[in-house]
């Protein structure tokens, strides 16, 4: 049961932003600008840094969310989000973004894990400074959303299925603020 | 040096929202809700939940931007020296004890708030908003510390740049200014 009472049944952020839908906007509008907005990076590969962050901070519910989103984006080459959370340097993706996934990772402990020897081999590999600040604005997002979320212990569903609609809801709505039933 | 390229007149925080002013738009508007909005607990109180994360980060320059908000808003110092040294024997509330508490677990990790850290501070008066404004307000910097170092953003050493600072973020707040930045150009700060 989560720590307050946020409404029933609600699982994870949707019950919290329910709960107070005046910060619960902004964090919304944080998620819509990092993850759909312009960038350089694809939302695709923008959902895997989250998955890829909520896996490391062992947010079951972001992670499994971020997860179903990015699967859903990848399409016919979803298996990469699931080789990128088994183990990221031996995934198909670029390495480009194996270098911008190790800086994310380092986000994740800490800001200050961030080393220049990091920065080098990223831009080494082609990243240009816009790529680096929302890799690590996303990281940094979601080591808060994953705090908040299980901070105040919400529900976190169990069911995959659960999250495939999730994904699916994420990837056409976005992150839109849910109605009175939760939805 | 920034590992991205920054306008060298803007340290710190500062100089990375203006960099990308869409996605500061929000973080700036929920900062200025949670520490400045209507709340039961005081603008003091709220920084000090905020100074309480960024030193557990160790991100020096949001604990020192942050305890001189502190400091101007209780009018001492004595406080928020306290409240970083222990928790414990700081002269505070009982609540205000255990929310601090909840936010140096939620600065660790979520998972770390238990059952009990949130009934002790239930026992001690807490209200459910004020646990959940704790735990975001907590989380939110945990946001902020890694962006500003994980950036490597300029962390000014001159203890004149941050009472400026405290000052607007005290008396402005935390949306940004409306005239921006650019008349900070004519003060290099060291």
């Amino acid at each position: 049961m989560a720590h307050i009472k946020v409404p029933e049944a609600v699982p994870g952020i949707r019950s919290l932003v329910m709960y107070r839908p005046e910060t619960g906007k902004h964090l919304y509008q944080l998620a819509h600008v990092l993850l759909r907005d312009d960038s350089p990076l694809s939302s695709a590969e923008r959902e895997l840094i989250a998955a890829y962050v909520s896996h490391r901070n062992n947010c079951m519910f972001c992670m499994s969310s971020h997860a179903a989103a990015a699967r859903c984006l990848y399409g016919d080459e979803s298996a990469i989000v699931d080789d990128v959370l088994t183990d990221m340097q031996r995934s198909g993706i670029s390495e480009k973004l194996k270098a911008l996934l190790v800086v994310a990772g380092k986000v994740q402990i800490s800001g200050k894990s961030v080393t220049a020897q990091d920065m080098e081999e990223v831009k080494r590999l082609g990243a240009t400074d816009r790529e680096i600040h929302d890799t690590v604005l996303i990281a940094a997002a979601f080591c808060m959303f994953n705090r908040y979320v299980d901070g105040l212990a919400t529900l976190t569903p169990t069911d995959p299925e659960a999250y495939k609609e999730m994904g699916k809801r994420m990837v056409e709505k976005g992150y839109a603020l849910p109605d009175a039933n939760g939805k | 040096m920034p590992h991205i390229e920054i306008e060298s007149h803007l340290p710190g925080i500062t100089g990375l929202l203006e960099y990308r002013k869409d996605s500061a738009a929000p973080i700036r508007e929920l900062t200025q809700i949670l520490l400045r909005g209507p709340s039961s607990l005081t603008e003091g109180e709220r920084e000090l939940i905020a100074s309480i994360v960024c030193y557990g980060n160790e991100c020096r320059f949001c604990t020192t931007a942050h305890t001189a908000a502190a400091n101007l808003l209780l009018g001492e110092t004595t406080t928020t020296a306290s409240v970083l040294n222990d928790i414990n024997t700081a002269p505070v509330s009982e609540k205000m004890k255990a929310l601090l508490h909840i936010a140096s677990l939620v600065q660790k990790s979520g998972k770390q708030v238990t059952e009990e850290a949130v009934q002790t501070a239930k026992n001690a008066g807490a209200t459910d908003l004020e646990i959940h404004d704790t735990v975001l307000i907590a989380a939110l910097f945990c946001l902020y510390n890694r962006y500003v170092d994980g950036l490597n953003a300029f962390t000014p050493g001159d203890p004149e740049y941050y009472k400026t600072l405290a000052d607007r973020i005290v008396h402005h707040g935390y949306t940004r200014l409306p005239g921006g930045y650019d008349h900070l150009k004519n003060n290099p700060v060291q």
